[in-house]
C-alpha cells in the first residue's frame, strides 16, 4: 500500500480551477519534488491533502485511510507534517515552545491536569520536552531554546520551522519552499538536514521548492505543475530535457 | 548633581534587594497590627478627622490641610516599619525562604498566603469601607483574569463577560435566597434558614451552580462564534450580554429590573480570599500548559497550530468556557458582597470597567491582571472625590497607558511563583 495517494483531485476557488485532476503516489520513504511557475497551484495542492481545503473533487488516501473530511489536526495527528511558505511562527513564543506545542495531540493529562498541575501533566510535559531537546539538537539550535523566534535570523527560523514539523513524528513532510530567501550557507545546512530527517526517521518528504539544484539533488521523482495540471512527471533527468518543462517553466525562471 | 542623585538612589535600591517577599509580607503585618492599635490616637494627634483609609491619597483630594497629616501618618504607619522591619529580618527571612524553597512549591505558597490573608484581614478589620473594597478588588481579580483568558491570551474580542457575572450573580442568588432566606420575591425558604457555618458549607454548590450556568452560557456564544474565522465573537458576544440584561429585566418572579436583595451574609472576607486563590491558581495552571500555550498558537497563527495538531476549536471552546466559570463565580460572590444584584449592573458601563482592567493590567499576563484589577479599583475610589473630573482622568491614563504601552502595564510576562517566593541576593552579592 503506498504511504500517500491522491487519485483525480480537482479544486475550484469559486470558478477559478486552481487544480485539475491531480494524481500522487509517495511511498514510504519517497523524496518527491512539485515545481511550477507561480502561481501553478503548488501550494494549493499542499492545503487540499493537509485539509485546509476540500477538495471538489477526487480521493485522498494516507496509509489507505481516506483524508477527505478530516480537519488539519486529524490529519497531521496520522502523521503529516508541514511546513509553509512563509513559515508561520507564533510570534510571542519561544523555539522550545514551539516545538513543545507541536505534540499537543500526544497529551493525555486532559483540562484535569491542565487546571491543577496534577503529577501526570509535569510527567507528560516533561517527556516532551525531551522529545523536543532532541529534534533542537539534530537541528543544532538547542542553544537557542529559550529564545523568542521573531529575534532568530531567517535561516535560524527557518530550523525552527523544521524542528516543529518533526515533532508530530511524521511519516511524511511536506515542505514548502522551505530554502527560499536563504544565504548559500544556510541553503547547504538545511540541503543536510533534509538528508539527515530523510535518513535518521526513513522520512518521505514532498518538496516544492523553486531552486533547480536543490530539486534535482534531493529528489527521486518530479512533478512539474503549469495552471493546476500536471505536465510533466519523472525522475530529474527525464524532467530537465522534458521540452514542455522547459518551456514552461525553466524557459521563464533562472536556473541555478 | 544628577549623578550623586542617582547614586544615592541605587543605594537605596541596593538596601531594599536583597528582601525576599517573606521579609515584606513580616514587614506589612508589623505595620497593620501598628496602625491597628495606634492608627486612631495617631489620626486624632495630627488633627485629622479619621483615619487615612486608603493611603490618604483620598484625605488630599478632599481637604488639602490635611495633606502634611497623611504624610507622616503613612510614614510612620507603612513607610517606616515595613522598611525598618523588612531591612533587619532580611537575613533571617532570606533563611527561612530558603528552607521553604527546597520544599514542595505549595508548602511554601500556603505559607505565604496564610500570612498575606492575616495582613489583609488586620488591615480591613479597622474599617468596613476599606474591607468592602478589598473584597470588591478580589473579585475585579477575578473577571479580570478570567476575561485575559480570552482577549489577552487567546486574543479573541469577547464582550459577554458581564453577561456572565450576572448569570453567575443570579443563579447563585436565587439558590441562596430561594432556598435559605425568607423572602419578599422568592418567598418562603425552601429549605429554612441556616446558620452562618452551615451557609458557608453551602455557599460553593451555589457558586459552582452559577459558574457552570455561566459555562453552558458561554457555549451558546462559542458554537457559531467559532464556526468561521473574523470578528463574529464580539459582535455575537456584546448581544449575548444585553440578551441577559434584557431576561433579567423581565423575569417579574427575579423582582425584574427592581433587582433581587437579601442574600446572606455568605461572602466573607477569607471565603472570596480562597475563591479568588483557587481562580488565579488554576488560570495559571491553564495558561503554563502546553494546552493553554495553544490559545497562544491560535492567536498568533492559527493554521500553523491546526498543521500542528492542535484542535483549535476545541481549544478555544474550552478557554472561552472556563473564562466564563470564572466570571460567573465572580458575579455570584459579587452579589452577596453587595447582598443585592440588579440587572442594570451588568451592562455597557460594567463591560467597559473590565475591559479597561485587561488593557490597563497587561494582556496576556497574570500579573497584569491583578495590577489592573486592584489598580483600577483603588484608583478608581482613591478619585471619588474629584466626582465628575475622575472621569477625565482614568480615560486619560488609559489612554496615556494605551500610547506608551500598547499591550498594558505588564503585559506578557509569566507568573512564576517560586520565582517570587525564592530568598533574594542582594544586587551586589548577585554580581
Ligand atoms: N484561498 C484562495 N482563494 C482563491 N484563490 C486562491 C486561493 N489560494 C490560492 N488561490 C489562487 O490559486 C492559484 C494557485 O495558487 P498557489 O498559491 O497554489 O500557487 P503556487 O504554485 O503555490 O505559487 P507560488 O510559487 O507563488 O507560491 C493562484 O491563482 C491563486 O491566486
Ligand atoms: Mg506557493
Amino acid at each position: 500500500m503506498p504511504l500517500l495517494q491522491v487519485k483525480n483531485m480537482t479544486h475550484y476557488f469559486a470558478g477559478l480551477r486552481a487544480v485539475h485532476n491531480y494524481n500522487l503516489t509517495i511511498e514510504p520513504g519517497e523524496v518527491h519534488g512539485l515545481i511550477g511557475p507561480n502561481g501553478a497551484g503548488k501550494t494549493t495542492i499542499f492545503n487540499l491533502i493537509t485539509g485546509v481545503y476540500r477538495p471538489t473533487e477526487g480521493e485522498i488516501t494516507l496509509e489507505g485511510k481516506s483524508l477527505i473530511g478530516l480537519f488539519p489536526h486529524e490529519i497531521a495527528s496520522m502523521g503529516l507534517g508541514r511546513t509553509f511558505q512563509n513559515m508561520k511562527l507564533w510570534r510571542h513564543m519561544t523555539v522550545l515552545e514551539h516545538v513543545k506545542m507541536a505534540h499537543y495531540s500526544e497529551l493525555t493529562y486532559g483540562l484535569v491536569g491542565a487546571f491543577f498541575g496534577t503529577a501526570k501533566r509535569y510527567k507528560e510535559e516533561e517527556e516532551i520536552e525531551q522529545h523536543s531537546y532532541e529534534l533542537l539538537r539534530l537541528l543544532g539550535i538547542e542553544n537557542i531554546a529559550d529564545q523568542n523566534v521573531l529575534n532568530l535570523p531567517y535561516g535560524v527560523q527557518r530550523k525552527v520551522e523544521m524542528a516543529r514539523a518533526l515533532a508530530i513524528r511524521p511519516r511524511i513532510l511536506f515542505l514548502d519552499e522551505p530554502t527560499v530567501g536563504m544565504t548559500p550557507e544556510e541553503l547547504k545546512e538545511m540541503m543536510d538536514v533534509f538528508r539527515k530527517v530523510h535518513e535518521e526517521f526513513g522520512l518521505a518528504i514532498f518538496l516544492i521548492e523553486h531552486r533547480m539544484k536543490v530539486v534535482m539533488e534531493l529528489c527521486e521523482q518530479i512533478q512539474t505543475l503549469n495552471f493546476g495540471e500536471v505536465i510533466a512527471e519523472g525522475t530529474p533527468e527525464e524532467i530537465q530535457n522534458n521540452p514542455k518543462v522547459i518551456e514552461a517553466y525553466l524557459g521563464k525562471e533562472e536556473v541555478e | 548633581m544628577k549623578e550623586r542623585k542617582n547614586k544615592r538612589f541605587s543605594r537605596i535600591r541596593e538596601m531594599f534587594s536583597g528582601i525576599p517577599a517573606l521579609g515584606w509580607l513580616v514587614g506589612a503585618l508589623v505595620a497593620v497590627i501598628i496602625e491597628y492599635y495606634f492608627g486612631n490616637s495617631l489620626a486624632d494627634f495630627l488633627h485629622m478627622d479619621r483615619l487615612p483609609v486608603l493611603f490618604g491619597v483620598v484625605v488630599i483630594l478632599k481637604r488639602p490641610l490635611d495633606i502634611p497629616g497623611a504624610f507622616v501618618y503613612v510614614m510612620l504607619i507603612y513607610a517606616i516599619p515595613i522598611a525598618v522591619v523588612a531591612r533587619l529580618t532580611s537575613r533571617l527571612m532570606n533563611r527561612i525562604a530558603g528552607f521553604f524553597d527546597r520544599l514542595p512549591l505549595w508548602v511554601s505558597a500556603i505559607v505565604h498566603l496564610i500570612l498575606l490573608y492575616y495582613v489583609l484581614s488586620v488591615w480591613t478589620d479597622l474599617s468596613d469601607y476599606r474591607l468592602l473594597i478589598l473584597k470588591l478588588s478580589l473579585i475585579a481579580i477575578m473577571v479580570t483574569l478570567s476575561l485575559n483568558v480570552i482577549n489577552g491570551y487567546m486574543g479573541e474580542f469577547s464582550c459577554s463577560h458581564p453577561g456572565f457575572m450576572a448569570l453567575g450573580a443570579y443563579v447563585s442568588s436565587i439558590f441562596s435566597v430561594g432556598l435559605f432566606v425568607n423572602d419578599r420575591i422568592l418567598g418562603h425558604a425552601l429549605l429554612g434558614v441556616v446558620p452562618a457555618w452551615v451557609g458557608q458549607l453551602v455557599f460553593p454548590i451555589g457558586l459552582l451552580l452559577g459558574g457552570a450556568i455561566a459555562a453552558i452560557g458561554a457555549l451558546i456564544v462559542a458554537i457559531p462564534s467559532f464556526r468561521t474565522r473574523g470578528d463574529y465573537l464580539a459582535i455575537i458576544s456584546l448581544a449575548f450580554m444585553f440578551i441577559v440584561k434584557s431576561l433579567f429585566d423581565n423575569l417579574g418572579f427575579l423582582g425584574g429590573a427592581r433587582g433581587l436583595g437579601s442574600q446572606p451574609d455568605w461572602a466573607t472576607l477569607p471565603t472570596i480570599f480562597i475563591w479568588a486563590v483557587l481562580c488565579i491558581w488554576t488560570i495559571n495552571n491553564f495558561v503554563e500548559s502546553t494546552m493553554g500555550k495553544a490559545l497562544n498558537a491560535v492567536r498568533d497563527e492559527e493554521s500553523a497550530a491546526e498543521s500542528m495538531t492542535v484542535n483549535t476549536r476545541k481549544t478555544k471552546m474550552i478557554a472561552f468556557m472556563f473564562g466564563a466559570f470564572w466570571a460567573g463565580i465572580a458575579g455570584g460572590l459579587f452579589a452577596h458582597v453587595l447582598r443585592y444584584v440588579n440587572p442594570g449592573t451588568f451592562g455597557l458601563r460594567k463591560l467597559a470597567e473590565v475591559l479597561a482592567m485587561v488593557y490597563f493590567g497587561g494582556l496576556n499576563s497574570v500579573i497584569g491582571s491583578i495590577v489592573g484589577a486592584v489598580g483600577f479599583n483603588l484608583l478608581s475610589e482613591m478619585l471619588r472625590p474629584l466626582e465628575i473630573i475622575k472621569w477625565i482622568i482614568i480615560p486619560t491614563l488609559l489612554i496615556l497607558v494605551m500610547i506608551f504601552r500598547p499591550t498594558g502595564l505588564i503585559a506578557f510576562k509569566h507568573f512564576d511563583v517560586r520565582e517570587i517566593l525564592k530568598p533574594k541576593l542582594k544586587a551586589k552579592e548577585r554580581m
